[in-house]
């Protein structure tokens, strides 16, 4: 980019500063004090809960007036309050699908250019010159709607960057993506951030991906304030503790390791045999599936973006029709129904198969933990006294109790998490089937989630995950299942079109001891 | 998913879409006031011919146009089975008497639906919501906020398409779904509500995070032309509509609806 595409960069300034949503009692983040000056790249950490996003939405100035919240201290960039500096700072959001504004590329991306203000025959060299730093190379007419996660976010940033702002803000740009992606948009920050020399604020709990982009970590405390400060290298090293407690990922740290499944003879629960699965009917995403699901082991569900991961699961898990093949359920888990569970009723899936879909505000049903927890047990008729029990030890051991009476749309993506597996397993299925199940979690989160997995699968559970989470596939996973993107004809006779897994090979752990066929 | 269509390469694609509509408006205004077979046959006549002409004649008979073709005979229908009974009595069965007004009606109600039904679905065919957007806020002048605010909300209703799929899924994971269709219906359609806001007021945030909304006058990447090929569309609209009155009023079928 040339000289005159260059913005200064812009200076952050926090006193006291601190936002309470209107409300809520207590305040999102307070007590913030901190100076970031025109060209730092800053990573923001903290616990869930600590008001990194907050503070993110605060600095773009998409906080809201008097009627959303309210302000504490004083909160500067340049020296003027963020609302009043539209354009300064330029804000890319977590969800990948929820920012796209238009249905062109080359729209999305002027979007923020005629809001602005720019004439026109300025803004379209601004689009290109912007798409080209992200390296986003394609057609300005091409649809917002076919681009991948990864893509979606370089637009988001694309769009951003079009704007010259003196400072780029990022909420979780990668959290939910795959590795492919993350390292997509890690790289086009990186060339922007050096391209621009705008200040750059990022949050996300996976810091190694960020650690060679950025120059300054500061972690926000829980109760509020400023934890530490500092250049990257002395902050991880003096204050890991501290990190890993709020939920930090540090590098090259797994936060806990599954011990090794009970050996013995294996008890398949599932098994399909040349399954071709699909959302439509006559439009398979992937044929001839071979693969078996055995009780008290984990399987992992791994593979690119797109190539029917989700699919497979919902199809196991009872939910969509299979669109040919076999999928049948061993005396085991049909436990006295027909062998095909797709054509099981929805009640008597409850004590069968669990589903925790990818994102959680899909399954809520009700206005409350409690009653969310009750669900399952009402519809299997259970005794009130039962229900409770059921409920009260879920609560319990999922850390929730202090939330039963809380609305579940309002809980923290954490808690949301854990709440929807506590729904599925509720009703005490044999195989419990999970969409990315530690997708976007920190490191405090993910530990729970894979203890609380693990203990179902000692337990003799079966479980399914898809997941894209490489530690996940590591650390908890018995067996792994890889889909891979198949020839365009989805045909039975396609070479090489099979969907089955090679077994675990020589690059997987050796306490993996499950082959799958 | 999203139905916010990319440009369509089809003829008139790139004629500003607000003189597409406006082109059907005179016709319209004609058919409303008119309930008469011959009216509404020359127009279907002119625009089989007009739509023929310009190249949208494939898609005149495709099954995009199908439910116009469906709905406007069942809707005549109902009119020869319980329009208001005039002239020789054909059939009697309860409520219902054919007369020969009622076959009448009914006739000149399936074509006055179908000629006002065609050239807006298939002109609509044609509009890409942007452009339209594009119209509606710089030839009209209709204000932006509203305008982006009503086209952004649009490329989300391909969300809550997959959104509605997954509920229905997760409902039956919850051990829900054997109950009546109404009951789940009701429920499903409230949790699609609440997602379609959450997902809305992120959008609106990232819009605001853009400058949406800002004190700045507000300029138009993608210029709104409204030139001679737009003036010829209206004209052509305007023809149509005229053609189809005269030849009514000649013919003595002109049959004002409160005469």
């Amino acid at each position: 980019m040339g000289d005159e595409t260059l913005a200064p960069a812009a200076s952050v300034r926090a006193r006291g500063w601190g936002w309470r949503h209107g409300g809520r009692r207590n305040p999102a983040v307070q007590h913030v004090d901190l100076d970031i000056r025109p060209g730092e790249r800053v990573l923001l950490l903290g616990a869930s809960g600590a008001g990194k996003s907050t503070l993110l939405h605060g600095l773009a100035g998409v906080l809201g007036g008097d009627d959303d919240g309210e302000a504490l201290g004083e909160l500067l960039v340049d020296g003027r309050h963020p609302a009043a500096t539209r354009g300064r700072a330029g804000l890319v959001l977590q969800d990948p699908d929820a920012q796209v504004v238009m249905a062109r590329v080359g729209d999305d991306v002027a979007f923020g250019l005629e809001n602005l203000g720019v004439v026109r025959d300025e803004i379209w060299p601004r689009v290109r010159a912007a798409l080209d730093a992200v390296g986003l190379h394609l057609p300005l007419d091409h649809a917002t709607a076919e681009l991948s996660g990864g893509q979606r976010q370089r637009l988001a940033l694309a769009g951003v960057l079009a704007m010259r702002p003196g400072l780029i803000l990022l909420d979780e740009p990668t959290a939910n993506l795959d590795p492919d992606g993350v390292r997509e948009v890690r790289d086009a920050v990186a060339a922007v951030a050096s391209g621009s020399g705008a200040t750059l604020v990022v949050v996300e709990h996976r810091i190694s991906t960020w650690l060679p982009v950025v120059d300054r970590v500061i972690v926000l405390g829980a109760a509020g304030g400023v934890l530490a400060d500092g250049r990257a290298s002395d902050v991880l090293a003096e204050r890991a503790d501290d990190l890993r407690s709020a939920g930090v990922w540090l590098p090259d740290e797994v936060p806990w390791r599954a011990p090794a499944p009970a050996g013995g003879p294996r008890h398949p629960l599932l098994e399909a045999g040349s399954l071709d699965i699909g959302r439509a009917t006559g439009v398979p995403v992937q044929v001839g599936i071979d693969l078996h699901v055995d009780a008290g082991r984990v399987l992992a569900i791994a593979g690119p973006n797109g190539v029917g991961k989700s699919t497979l699961a919902l199809t196991l898990a009872g939910l969509l029709p299979p669109l040919g093949g076999r999928l049948e359920a061993s005396d085991l888990l049909s436990r006295g129904l027909r062998a095909e569970p797709g054509l099981w009723r929805s009640r008597d899936l409850l004590t069968r198969i669990g589903t925790v879909f990818q994102s959680p505000e899909h399954q809520f049903l009700t206005g409350s933990v409690r009653a969310e927890l009750e669900v399952g047990p009402r519809a299997l008729k259970l005794g009130e006294r039962e229900r409770r029990d059921r409920v009260d030890e879920l609560l319990d051991v999922l850390r929730l109790d202090h939330l039963a009476g809380a609305n579940p749309f309002t809980l923290s993506g954490g808690e949301k998490r854990r709440l929807s597996v506590a729904t599925a397993i509720a009703t005490r299925p044999r195989l419990l089937v999970l969409d990315e199940p530690t997708f976007g979690q920190d490191a405090t989160t993910w530990r729970e989630l894979a203890k609380l997995l693990v203990g179902l699968r000692d337990d003799g559970v079966a479980l399914v995950a898809v997941t894209h989470d490489e530690v996940f596939v590591d650390a908890i996973a018995d067996d792994r299942f890889e889909l891979r993107p198949q020839l365009n004809g989805p045909k039975h006779d396609a070479p090489g079109a099979s969907g089955s897994a090679p077994p675990v090979g020589s690059d997987a752990p050796a306490r993996r001891g499950g082959a799958r066929r | 998913m999203s139905i916010a269509s990319v440009r369509p390469g089809l003829p008139l694609a790139t004629v500003n879409p607000v003189a597409k509509v406006a082109a059907t408006v005179p016709l319209s205004i004609v058919l409303i006031l008119t309930l008469d077979v011959v009216s509404a046959t020359v127009a279907i006549v002119c625009e089989l011919l007009v739509f023929t002409l310009v190249g949208l004649g494939s898609l005149l008979w495709s099954p995009r146009t199908l439910p116009v073709w469906i709905a406007a005979p069942l809707t005549g229908l109902s009119m020869v089975l319980y329009g208001a009974p005039s002239g020789e009595t054909l059939w009697d069965f309860g409520l219902i008497h054919v007369t020969e007004g009622s076959v009448q009606i009914g006739l000149a109600t399936t074509a006055r639906v179908i000629a006002i039904a065609l050239p807006a679905v298939v002109l609509f065919l044609t509009i890409d919501p942007t452009d339209f957007a594009d119209g509606l806020a710089q030839t009209l002048r209709l204000p932006a906020r509203f305008v982006l605010g009503a086209l952004a909300a649009l490329r989300l209703v391909g969300s809550s398409i997959d959104d509605w799929r997954t509920l229905n899924l997760a409902r039956r994971a919850r051990g829900i779904a054997d109950r009546g269709v109404l009951i789940r219906f009701l429920g499903q359609a409230f949790a699609m509500l609440v997602l379609s806001i959450r997902r809305g007021s992120t959008l609106a945030t990232a819009m605001e995070a853009r400058g949406f909304g800002a004190d700045v006058e507000r300029t138009w990447a993608r210029p709104a032309h409204f030139g001679g090929i737009e003036w010829l569309v209206i004209a052509v609209g305007c023809l149509v509509a005229a053609l189809s009155a005269t030849i009514a009023v000649a013919t003595g079928s002109w049959n004002v609806v409160w005469s």
